[in-house]
């Protein structure tokens, strides 16, 4: 029952959030997550008791009826969803007051991408992951478009372009499989489709991974991202960046683990190695940004890089698992805390560059706390949840004597560094630039946001042991 | 919780607290600041103080926390660690002290004293770290809390100093990082023991267990200012005195330090090592910076700088003893240690007291600054001879062993290296000498911030912290042989380290 409220619920408040408007929307927006949030934390306890388990919506079972799936690891990003969606519809609530904006589409949006978030990581067979993509997929477009601005509206048409051309790859990999194999349902498709598969179910497979890969703007796939990262208001990258990003991800993960575990082993090491691409290249345009928020997406894409690490390290089993469920969070939250700082910082100074942060120095010090522990986090340096996905993943590189892989995350580490410093270093500019620039008041509420989130980034390494705990009695499949 | 697990955890928490509340304080309450500091520093030094009693009687000291099956948070306080403790938390009292007079009514204190207590923290977590992975927590915890130390005065120089430091000590870090898996891969979890903690591996190993070596030591080189990694060191000097004080005693380059004598006696274990081969190429590195830093000392105008070269020079006596096969060697290094740190700090108090009183920044400014600042002046004499080895110092008592350790260890160069060093460390600060205590003053000084009040030269929270500290410099070179002095700390710990062996 759990998972439905947690998928109809969303719905209900954003429907209630547009008939009520604007202002009481935010407040019903607000307790719809609250609610959720005690939900999600209900349903990782049921799984961490009682293992996985299906829920068949309405009582009708697979394959007439639709059936959810939940076990760890859906279980965690659902929790991750709650934790994040949490502060940043707050955090929205004060943005919007400050901004002197109504948000009447923000917030049904928010209700509809919610949805569709839990809905895409409990579902059990290949059309609701469709479904749940493409409903997904409109929701952040518009999110993006809604500020109405016309860099937004341009970015907006590029993310949709790419999401269109994503879904369609991969709804047409759903039906080749349903065409050979005549079920859509994972469970089934595990058992069915054989360890050594034939052609079409092989291009089934790669229209699918190509889908998934765009939607997860994968290097050399990433072109819409930074732009649509980087331009949309500042909550909506924050809930982009740390979560719509990882839902395709999931996605990938799930048929790796599941429909193609038997021979997919082989071709693992094409991921790694754009994964790798995008490390070095997110890394290297962040250092050159020039905008924060630009600099801010293009670390997304490099981060997400380190997930794709993970593929050819499956084979160790739960540790590595481990470390890309510490990476998706640890990311979440550090991506999230500092877009939403970076939204502060546009909104006191009213610039997005980079150099811009130095009007900032000596003021807002929640702000740059914020910056600061979301960025230890970002560049693995302990004790954060970042140092300890990168930990793991070195362990289980080193097992596989994966080498070249170890040198690129301690080189990765070092160039995220050095793109987060360039931040930094602009908090101790005071001494030169005394002459006061007149800032505009920032909501308490949108830094301490910022900082709980950021702070959240940090200590959930010092969890990891729960996590790992909540994955392994639940395991995927 | 019993007090093994209660006075650990207070150590670390008695300088953690009060840096997080110092954060959250408006700008103007130097007050409860300040009260918060002291408080908290006292508190410390009481919690060591109980433990150095403890240890010494064969108590346990020590917590653990599981972050992942297999990975621990573990802490330890074992002798060696509470030499380490000891020492920085005697000196982070007396640098508070300098530290909130230094800095009266400059900006951002708060700031300052937050990320102050953070480096202390880590400090104390490096010294009781128990494994590896937590040592590893604390050192990379370090860098990040003095970054803003060293920023701290925000101009264009001090970012630059900064960078480099930062640049420096991640890559140091990463190489550290590296080691420690390695090591992981080679033998497990790599817990610290009394004797070595690898004894059990085969002779196929041996590549791989010099390639983590040469990680682990490079990656603490970089903070301990090994040369060539030492590049960070001079730049770092554009920090307030009071940082370059914690810099180059009692924190960074001490944690350096500190994390060669865990690698080599804890994790390899000193014969072991000693038979990889690894000891020597050690000493090798060790003495080339003893005398390089002593030679580019001798050409530096500036005070801070020649002390900073002085620090490169210096603390590498401590990774020579280390290096050297034989328990004479190991007490010189660890006595080092403690006794490097306190003449040190003297000296940078002093430096810190000559520009914050009368603007005096480079050593041909001192001309007869003795005569203005007579108290101040004799505190860095003393400092300064200490440096040199001069006998009634601690320095005297280190060369001593260190000395005696490289006739044991059949190392007689290592002896001449020593001595070629006092020798320079006396061409660079008896002229400095010389000139405080027997020139003609100048007319007027550069800057003079704060006049002569009777006996007070400057402020008596600049005045204190070097009087007190010079007088432990003579303290422990006298008194060498009493139940707590750092000698005979320093003797216990090599005789556990050495306990299991023929020696």
């Amino acid at each position: 029952m759990l998972i439905a409220w947690l998928i109809v619920l969303p719905l209900a408040w954003a429907l209630a959030a547009w008939l009520a408007g604007a202002r009481r929307g935010a407040t019903i927006a607000c307790a719809g997550v609250l609610v959720q949030l005690l939900l999600a934390l209900a349903l990782a306890r049921e799984v961490a008791a009682h293992g996985p388990f299906t829920y068949a919506v309405g009582g009708w079972g697979a394959p007439l009826g639709i059936d959810l799936h939940v076990d760890g690891l859906s279980a965690l990003l659902v929790l991750l969803t709650e934790v994040v969606a949490l502060p940043l519809v707050l955090y929205t609530r004060a943005w919007l007051v400050a901004q002197e904006q109504d948000g009447t589409y923000l917030w049904p949006l928010l209700g509809l991408l919610l949805a569709a978030l839990h809905a895409l990581f409990v579902s059990a067979d290949l059309f609701n992951l469709y479904v749940t993509l493409e409903l997904l997929g409109l929701g952040a477009v518009a999110l993006v478009a809604s500020g109405g601005e016309r860099k937004q509206l341009a970015a907006a048409l590029r993310y949709l372009v790419a999401s269109l051309v994503a879904s369609g790859c991969f709804l047409l990999g759903v039906a080749v499989i349903y065409g050979i194999h005549g079920t859509v349902s994972l469970a089934d498709l595990a058992e069915r489709v054989p360890a050594d598969p034939t052609t079409p179910t092989l291009l089934a497979g790669a229209l699918m991974l190509l889908g998934l890969m765009i939607k997860t703007a994968l290097f050399p796939f990433h072109g819409w991202l930074p732009a649509a990262h980087g331009s949309a208001a500042a909550p909506v990258s924050a809930l982009l960046s740390a979560l719509v990003v990882k839902a395709s991800f999931y996605v990938i993960l799930r048929l790796r683990l599941s429909v193609y575990s038997g021979w997919a082993e082989q071709l693992d090491w094409l991921p790694a190695l754009l994964g790798g691409g995008a490390i070095l290249y997110g890394s290297w345009c962040a250092l050159r940004a020039e905008r924060l928020k630009m600099l801010i997406a293009y670390s997304t894409v490099a981060q997400l890089g380190y997930l794709f690490l993970l593929f050819p390290l499956l084979a160790v089993g739960e540790l590595a698992l481990t470390a890309g469920a510490l990476q998706i969070l640890a990311h979440a939250l550090a991506k999230a805390a500092l877009f939403a700082a970076a939204g502060i910082a546009l909104l006191a100074s009213g610039r997005d560059s980079v150099a811009g942060l130095a009007s900032l120095a000596g003021v807002l010090p929640l702000t740059w706390f914020a910056f600061g522990l979301a960025g230890t986090s970002l560049m693995g340096l302990p004790p954060s949840g970042g140092f300890l996905a990168k930990w793991l993943l070195i362990d289980a590189a080193i097992m596989r004597g994966q080498w070249i892989m170890i040198l690129l995350v301690v080189a990765s580490g070092l160039l995220a560094a050095a793109y987060i410093f360039r931040i930094l270093s602009c908090a101790f500019r005071s001494a030169e630039r005394e002459q006061a620039v007149a800032l505009r008041p920032v909501p308490r509420t949108m830094e301490w946001v910022a900082f709980a989130l950021a702070a959240a980034s940090v200590l959930v390494g010092l969890e990891a042991n729960a996590i790992a705990g909540l994955l392994g009695t639940g395991g995927a499949r | 919780m019993n007090t093994g697990v209660l006075l650990p955890l207070a150590t670390l928490a008695s300088s953690l607290l009060p840096g997080i509340i110092i954060f959250m304080l408006p700008e103007t309450r130097s007050r409860t600041r300040t009260t918060l500091n002291l408080a908290g520093a006292l508190t410390k030094l009481a919690l060591v103080v109980v433990m150095l009693f403890g240890v010494r009687a064969g108590n346990d000291y020590g917590f653990r926390h599981e972050v992942l099956p297999g990975v621990q948070l573990a802490f330890e306080m074992d002798a060696l660690a509470l030499l380490f403790v000891t020492l920085s938390s005697g000196l982070w009292l007396l640098t508070t002290l300098y530290a909130i007079g230094y800095l009266e009514q400059s900006p951002h204190r708060n700031r300052f004293f937050g990320f102050f207590s953070l480096c202390v923290t880590a400090t104390i977590g490096i010294a009781m770290a128990a494994n590896l992975f937590t040592f590893f927590v604390f050192y990379e915890l370090l860098t990040l809390a003095t970054y803003p130390l060293v920023a701290h005065r925000g101009t264009q120089k001090a970012r630059r100093g900064a960078a480099v430091y930062l640049g420096y000590t991640l890559v140091g870090g990463a190489l550290v990082l590296t080691g420690i898996i390695w090591l992981r891969s080679i033998a497990g979890p790599v817990e610290f023991t009394a004797g070595g903690a690898l004894g059990g591996l085969g002779a196929e190993h041996r590549t791989g267990l010099r390639i983590a070596f040469a990680l682990l030591v490079a990656g603490v080189g970089v903070k301990a200012a090994l040369v060539p990694l030492h590049g960070w060191l001079p730049r770092a000097m554009v920090a307030p005195a009071p940082v370059s004080a914690l810099l180059h005693a009692v924190a960074v380059v001490k944690a350096g330090a500190f994390g060669i004598v865990r690698i080599v006696y804890e994790v390899f274990g000193v014969e072991q090592a000693h038979a990889l081969g690894v000891l020597t190429p050690l000493a090798v590195v060790a003495a080339t910076t003893i005398v390089w830093g002593s030679l580019r000392a001798l050409t530096q105008d500036e005070l801070k700088r020649r002390l900073a070269f002085s620090t490169v020079s210096q603390v590498s006596y401590i990774a020579l003893g280390v290096a050297m096969l034989g328990p004479q060697a190991t007490i010189g290094g660890l006595v080092h240690l403690v006794h490097q740190g306190i003449m040190k700090i003297t000296l940078f108090f002093c430096a810190g007291n000559y520009a914050e009183t009368l603007g005096v920044h480079r050593v041909s400014e001192m001309d007869g600054i003795a005569r203005r600042m007579p108290l101040t002046s004799a505190a860095f004499t003393i400092g300064a001879l200490g440096m040199m080895s001069a006998p009634l110092t601690a320095g005297a008592v280190s060369k001593h062993w260190l000395s005696a350790g490289a006739e044991a260890a059949d190392m007689a160069w290592a002896g001449w290296v020593l001595t070629a060093s006092s020798l320079l460390n006396a061409a660079y600060f008896l002229p400095i000498v010389f000139r405080a205590w027997c020139r003609q003053p100048p007319t007027a000084w550069p800057q003079e911030h704060i006049t002569r009040a009777g006996w007070r030269e400057t402020g008596w929270l600049l005045l204190l912290p070097p009087l007190v500290t010079a007088a432990a410099t003579l303290g422990a070179g006298v008194l060498a042989d009493l139940p707590m002095s750092p000698l005979t700390w320093a003797r216990l710990i090599a005789a556990r380290e050495y306990a299991g062996s023929s020696m």
